[in-house]
């Protein structure tokens, strides 16, 4: 077991600054109205930074810088792109403790997993992305024999990404990553809740890319967000949030006809066939262990599987040895490798799961587990924690139904294959789900056959580089975490050539 | 049903001469109701009050999804653009008695509806940091949806 000091302490791995300026340009530059907010620490409840609270003119600052290098950056080898890459990929292994406490601060999240997941995670994110544009191919076709049709990607430009707060280092390198393999300038815009941990990842990666390349300002949405998603100056928007602002975005995005890419959350059913429990073994306690991964980051993920769905047979032994499991669940100081469940990300967050576990509660589903606000006492006294959540209820109720980003679990039960498909896709949203099975069949089918855009199988909650990643229904438009996402941050060229020297004829 | 009207004036700073804030409970607007769905607590009168008066009229679109989902989110109103697909849930009158009406329409997507329908919906304000685009966020306070079951439908 390990503690790590608080940030700023003695021993610790980092320091933070008393103020974080926007970064425009490859420097800090202070934002233009010369306002800041605090930045304040889930784990505590303490502001522990103040943070530019940027505005319009600190976006346009930023698209200049990214205007001025995007021709530049857009002309570079893939060669050169994928050095760079690899760089900040070694930087980042580099500083992985540094960046680790300076995550679990900004976000509350247990230390074990930005040392273990994502930082690891986003490293080998750039490797993935520097190795992928070096093996991207155009292609050509002879369309006669003096006629040939070249495809050509290139990049769009200037493009704008916001980025949302539950893993702010590794979603923003998901979308870093793809945008700037491909050739683009950037304005990125990170969640006012946790603005600080990648101004911490720009200082140390900040002198390996060229000025200008990678902007960020800090803000809030309608004051930075809006004049970054609405700006004609912008070739493309990326979005991770709710569907409200992901339907703002993309109106403003039609405003200016650009692309836009939005991954707008889920409420994944995990689900578990009666054939998980046919032996106590290893297999098992896997399954088990994929049941407690609702709590993983607090619930705190776009994919936490947070409806469980047990076949009938299983139903009262899987989900008392899980609620045992669950029960022991460590939850503590963040800083603490030991700690399993660390901090929600603010209060509003900690507010609105506690109303969901009220109208849960209100709508007859049975509390299985947990419920409850937790004080840990000490300096953690004032954190937003709470205790891990099991109901049992029906997939009509709203805790079934809506993404509570919170330790939350309903679970439910289902006959037979079709009324677990049923349930699954019962639902407005279609990002992740899981399915648990010795039949390989039946796993393969139930697969398929659930309308989400990931589906894991026999596992959950992993995320290698490579497999891709986004949304059906309304949880989102776009591919992440793989080779696919290129294609967002590039659009085609086809250079039609003719070989001939004869005249058309027509005139 | 009944609708509570209690007024929840604890910790409102508030001057003599401020309006008082009470609770202030919807205009049915979807056709063939006769319930009201929505209502504003007094804390988020105040503040919508305070935003009115800085950016003009509002609107509510309750979202969804990942994040800040589930949270009402609170914009100039016409910021964002409703269509057939979204389903007025009520418009709620936050101008002090007797004084020229501040009508703030609340939205909701139809298939979002489809799941929340059976319930009530109290907006309330908590300290909170974010987040989406919604115009309280830098004030450091948040809009929060609590929920009720409706006693019946209308």
């Amino acid at each position: 077991m390990t503690v790590y000091a608080n940030p700023g302490t003695p021993g610790a791995k980092v320091t933070f600054k008393p103020r974080y300026e926007n970064w425009i340009n490859g420097g800090w530059v202070k934002p233009v109205k010369g306002q800041y907010f605090e930045d304040i620490s889930p784990v505590n409840g303490k502001p522990f930074a103040e943070v530019a609270r940027g505005t319009a003119e600190d976006i346009e600052l930023a698209l200049d810088a990214a205007h001025r290098a995007a021709p530049a950056w857009g002309k570079t080898t893939a060669t050169e792109r994928a050095a760079v890459l690899n760089k900040i990929a070694d930087v980042i292994d580099a500083n992985k403790e540094l960046l680790a406490v300076a995550e679990t601060w900004d976000n509350g999240k247990p230390i074990r997993e930005p040392l273990n997941a994502d930082l690891p995670l986003a490293s080998d994110h750039f490797r993935y992305f520097a190795a992928a544009i070096r093996s991207q191919d155009g292609d050509h076709a002879e369309l006669d024999n003096d006629t040939v049709s070249y495809q050509f990607h290139e990049p769009l430009g200037v493009v704008g990404q916001i980025i949302p707060w539950n893993f702010p280092i590794l979603m923003a390198v998901w979308k870093l990553a793809p945008a700037l393999a491909a050739g683009n300038a950037i304005v990125m815009k990170p969640a006012e809740q946790t603005p600080v941990s990648i101004m911490v990842l720009i200082e140390l990666i900040g002198d390996i890319l060229p000025p200008g390349v990678l902007n960020i300002v800090n803000g809030f949405g309608l004051e930075a967000g809006k004049p970054l998603a609405s700006s004609p100056r912008i070739r493309k928007i990326a979005f991770t949030g709710e569907t409200t602002t992901g339907r703002l975005i993309l109106q403003y995005a039609s405003a200016n006809i650009i692309p836009a890419t939005v991954e707008l959350g889920g409420k994944s059913a995990n689900i578990f066939f009666s054939d998980v429990a046919q032996e106590q073994d290893s297999f098992y306690d896997k399954a088990q262990e994929g049941f407690v991964l609702f709590a993983f980051n607090q619930g705190e993920v776009c994919t936490a599987p947070s409806r469980a769905l047990l076949q009938k047979p299983i139903y009262e032994s899987f989900l008392g040895s899980a609620i045992e499991r669950t029960r022991k669940a460590i939850q503590g100081n963040p800083l603490d490798t030991d700690t399993q469940v660390g901090a929600q990300a603010s209060n509003d967050q900690l507010e609105k799961i506690l109303s969901y576990i009220d109208i849960g509660k209100q709508e007859g589903a049975r509390l299985a587990l947990g419920g409850e606000r937790v004080d840990l006492g000490g300096e953690l006294s004032g954190g937003y924690y709470v205790q891990p959540t099991i109901f049992e209820g029906n997939n009509k109720m709203r805790i079934f139904q809506e993404e509570i980003f919170g330790p939350v679990l309903a679970v439910t039960s289902f006959s037979d294959y079709e009324d677990a498909i049923s349930i699954a896709n019962d639902n407005l949203y279609g990002l992740g789900a899981g399915v648990w099975s010795r039949n390989g069949n039946v796993a393969y089918r139930a697969g398929r056959d659930i309308h989400a855009g990931r589906v894991w199988v026999n596992n959950y909650h992993h995320y290698p580089a490579g497999a891709a990643f986004g949304g059906y229904k309304s949880s989102g438009i776009g591919r992440e975490n793989n080779k696919l996402a290129l294609g967002h941050y590039q659009q085609t060229k086809n250079l039609l050539v003719s070989y001939s020297e004869k005249p058309l004829g027509f005139f | 049903m009944t609708i509570e009207c209690e007024s929840n004036l604890k910790g409102q700073a508030m001057s003599p001469a401020a309006p008082a804030l009470t609770t202030v409970i919807a205009a049915v607007t979807i056709p063939g109701e006769t319930t009201p769905r929505v209502e504003f607590t007094p804390a988020a009168v105040g503040t919508l009050r305070e935003l009115w008066s800085e950016v003009g009229p509002l609107m509510f679109h309750q979202s969804g999804g990942c994040c800040d989902g589930s949270s009402p989110m609170c914009f100039p109103a016409g910021e964002f653009i409703t269509s057939d697909r979204d389903v007025l849930l009520g418009r709620l009158d936050i101008a002090p008695a007797g004084e020229t009406a501040q009508v703030v329409d609340f939205w909701m997507s139809a298939e979002q509806f489809e799941y929340w329908s059976h319930t009530f919906l109290t907006v309330d304000l908590v300290p909170g940091r974010g987040s989406g685009f919604s115009l309280e966020a830098p004030r450091g306070v948040r809009f929060l949806i609590r929920s009720r079951l409706m006693d019946s439908f209308g």
